[in-house]
């Protein structure tokens, strides 16, 4: 089954160190292409870069920023295609950024 | 009631929580073996301690009182679910058991719990859980932790395992005979996974958190305590202690990861390494033979550099020699692999590696990948020594041993480098988490 | 460009919808999808299974912890996102507004990080990206959804 693993960093940290983090970043992502696991995945720019856009009584409202004003925000993710839950854990404790800050993992609908 | 006296009956509390808890379970759910009924009935002894104490005193043997009001919980239990009518059977021998006078001394049955725990019956996987949280009262969130496994997960996955326990009529004791061999071998192993995944924690010293591989070792010595005659059992807890020795020789004072042959072997602890080293030698004098005592004489081989500067690398291919012949294990192939290298050569440990390379298993196993790195360096093949490290590194869960594959492979050179370091390098590789 | 738009609805608002309402709800959002395909503005959209399902893992000084449960403790959750391709930010804003969900929650419109090339991510090692390896290929057809149809998820959470 299909598993998302979101990742939650210090905004500020993940874009100032985005270029030394990238050889660790890399080996994970291409050790996972490697096991046939990855789907897919993205960086996300910095969250200043983000608007929130939401739709009430047929107005549409746009606000600068992001739904949660927290210092860690959702900087990217990995889709991974593994068996079962477990798999999905070993494979998100592998992941450099849940040192850093957090990786929630997220089973799938499919469409 | 005081406050000092509440915290005294807090301390014996917690004492025993931590001490006793698993021969408290073992003893109340030997009979019914309903290891659950047990674990609450024991939580609310402790709970009504708590309230008991402070005013009363601590009772002279606390143990003992916590049995009386957790058999009692159990019988109030077993009125409560049952008709009576086929709740008889039970309230006859819980009956029984209330009306013996606890003994001063509370018999040591977490051993006959170890082996209910790790029955045949019981999924391999959930062994070493069980163990934990029922012979050492750890709660299912920190064992999820320890094996990478949601909460909600490993709290359904404990429950259906003590279910099975009871509905299966998995038996509490110690098997006898030639029995005993093949099911210790399953309790060690058990304790073994334990240990493996609290030697993966570097520090131990968070102090909210217990240290897996203390408790694992400390499963070990209940082993060896109770059964003091089985080789395997002492093999074990001699490889863990081998193991443990050298724990903190892992990191520096800055925390960066220190690999095996960069330690001084000055940082071991010689006590453990002596005690050790004990109780191979005592095992080695009894019969059975087996996969404990193999990798904690490796252990030994390596642990001879405190003595002659060198581990003792022939030893230690013949030790995964006859390790691979029983197990056939592409984990033990790739140690036997480092093992020729340093014997005969990166060449021939390259050759041997590719001997295992098309077992899949080894696709996500950080240490293949490390070896095969180093030996490639070796040879000069800088860029496939580039993309193996690469690998070893997008596998591996501890951000200092990341951080110490990507700079090996930032210093790679291009020409064979020289063939001092490359020892050195090479006896890094030996994989120290071989389950 | 590409902008990832992140879907946040409140749970107790996804649970007070009634069978008919939901039905309504991923109806629209497919034929949203649709036109947002048609439009050759759809990279890929993926809904995820309710918060509740959630684990969330952290490595802190070598030590490795699991939790149940999402790691933002917000009212409204992450419940799923569509990445698009978009000329600009007003047109990913426009987009994103008409998503069915964005009357019920908000939904997170945010660019993604093109900056580094490709290259640069290997470049120690000299090791080259596949070609076609993008890290973010469209979703391939049938095979990937039938695995999918096997899974035990236990239902929770509804239809979107």
């Amino acid at each position: 089954m299909q598993f998302m693993l979101l990742i939650y960093e210090d905004d500020a940290a993940r874009v100032a160190h985005m270029d030394d983090w990238m050889p660790h970043c890399g080996a994970y992502v291409e050790a996972m292409k490697k096991a046939g696991i990855y789907v897919a995945g993205e960086r996300l720019r910095g969250v200043d870069a983000t608007t929130s856009v939401r739709v009430r009584a047929g107005q549409t409202q746009v606000v600068d920023g992001p739904y949660a004003e927290a210092k860690e925000q959702l900087g990217g993710f990995h889709l991974i295609e593994v068996p079962d839950l477990d798999a999905a854990l070993a494979w998100a404790a592998r992941c450099p950024s849940a040192a850093r800050g957090a990786v929630e993992v997220r089973p799938v609908w499919p469409l | 009631m005081t406050a000092s006296a509440a915290r005294e009956a807090r301390a014996v509390a917690e004492a025993i929580a931590r001490e006793g808890y698993g021969k408290l379970v073992a003893l109340l759910a030997s009979r019914s073996r309903d290891v659950a009924g047990a674990e609450d009935a024991l939580a609310e002894a402790f709970a009504a301690a708590l309230e008991d104490w402070p005013i009363k005193g601590v009772p002279r043997s606390p143990e003992a009182w916590l049995l009386t009001v957790a058999r009692r919980r159990l019988v109030d239990r077993v009125r409560r679910a049952r008709t009576a009518e086929s709740a008889a059977g039970d309230l006859a021998w819980l009956a029984e058991e209330l009306a013996s006078v606890p003994e001063p001394e509370i018999p040591d049955e977490r051993l006959a719990l170890m082996f209910a725990c790790a029955h045949p019956a019981i999924d391999a996987g959930i062994r070493a859980p069980l163990i934990l949280q029922t012979v050492l009262g750890f709660d299912a969130a920190t064992i999820a932790s320890a094996f990478l496994t949601s909460p909600a997960t490993m709290g359904q996955r404990l429950v259906r395992a003590k279910r099975k326990i009871r509905e299966a009529g998995i038996p509490f004791e110690v098997p006898g005979g030639p029995e005993l061999a093949p099911r210790l071998a399953d309790v060690l192993d058990a304790i073994y996974a334990t240990y493996a995944e609290g030697w993966l924690d570097p520090r131990g010293a968070d102090a909210r958190r217990r240290n897996l591989a203390d408790d694992a070792i400390g499963l070990g010595r209940i082993v060896v305590a109770l059964l003091p005659e089985e080789a395997e059992g002492l093999g074990l807890l001699s490889l863990m202690l081998h193991a443990q020795a050298r724990r903190r020789a892992r990191r520096d004072e800055s925390g960066q990861y220190v690999p095996l042959a960069e330690q001084e072997p000055g940082d071991w602890d010689g006590a453990l390494i002596d005690e050790a080293e004990a109780l191979l030698l005592r095992a080695s004098r009894l019969p059975g033979s087996g996969r404990f005592q193999l990798e904690a004489a490796v252990q030994s081989a390596h642990a001879a550099r405190r003595r002659h500067g060198r581990s003792d690398w022939s030893a230690i291919f013949l030790l995964y020699e006859a390790l691979f012949a029983s197990t056939g294990s592409p984990v033990v192939a790739v140690n036997r692999a480092i093992a020729l290298a340093e014997l005969r050569g990166p060449e021939a440990g390259l050759a041997a590696l590719d001997t295992v390379s098309s077992d899949r298993a080894l696709d996500d196993y950080q240490p293949y990948w490390a070896a095969r790195a180093e030996l490639l360096a070796r040879v000069g093949k800088t860029d496939d020594a580039a993309r193996a490290f690469e690998r070893a590194m997008g596998l591996e869960r501890d951000p200092a041993v990341r951080r110490h594959l990507d700079r090996r492979r930032n210093t790679l050179q291009p020409a064979k480098p020289s063939e001092t370091n490359a020892e050195r390098r090479v006896e890094s590789l030996m994989v120290e988490k071989e389950t | 460009m590409k902008f990832l738009c992140l879907a946040y609805e409140e749970q107790a608002v996804l649970d007070a919808l009634s069978r008919s309402e939901w039905d309504a709800l991923r109806s629209e959002t497919l034929a949203y999808l649709e036109i947002l395909e048609k439009g050759g503005h759809l990279v890929r959209a993926d809904p995820l299974q309710s918060a509740r399902t959630a684990a969330t893992l952290q490595v802190r000084g070598g030590r490795l912890a699991v939790v149940d449960g999402p790691f933002a403790d917000t009212k409204e959750q992450l419940g799923g996102f569509f990445l698009i391709e978009a000329r600009d930010r007003a047109e990913a804003i426009a987009l994103a507004a008409r998503w069915p969900s964005a009357r019920l929650g908000s939904i997170e419109v945010r660019p993604i990080e093109e900056g580094l090339p490709e290259e640069r991510r290997y470049r120690a090692t000299g090791m080259e990206a596949a070609p076609g390896d993008r890290a973010f290929a469209r979703r391939d057809g049938g095979d990937r959804r039938d695995s999918r149809d096997e899974r035990d998820d236990g239902n929770e959470g509804g239809a979107r």
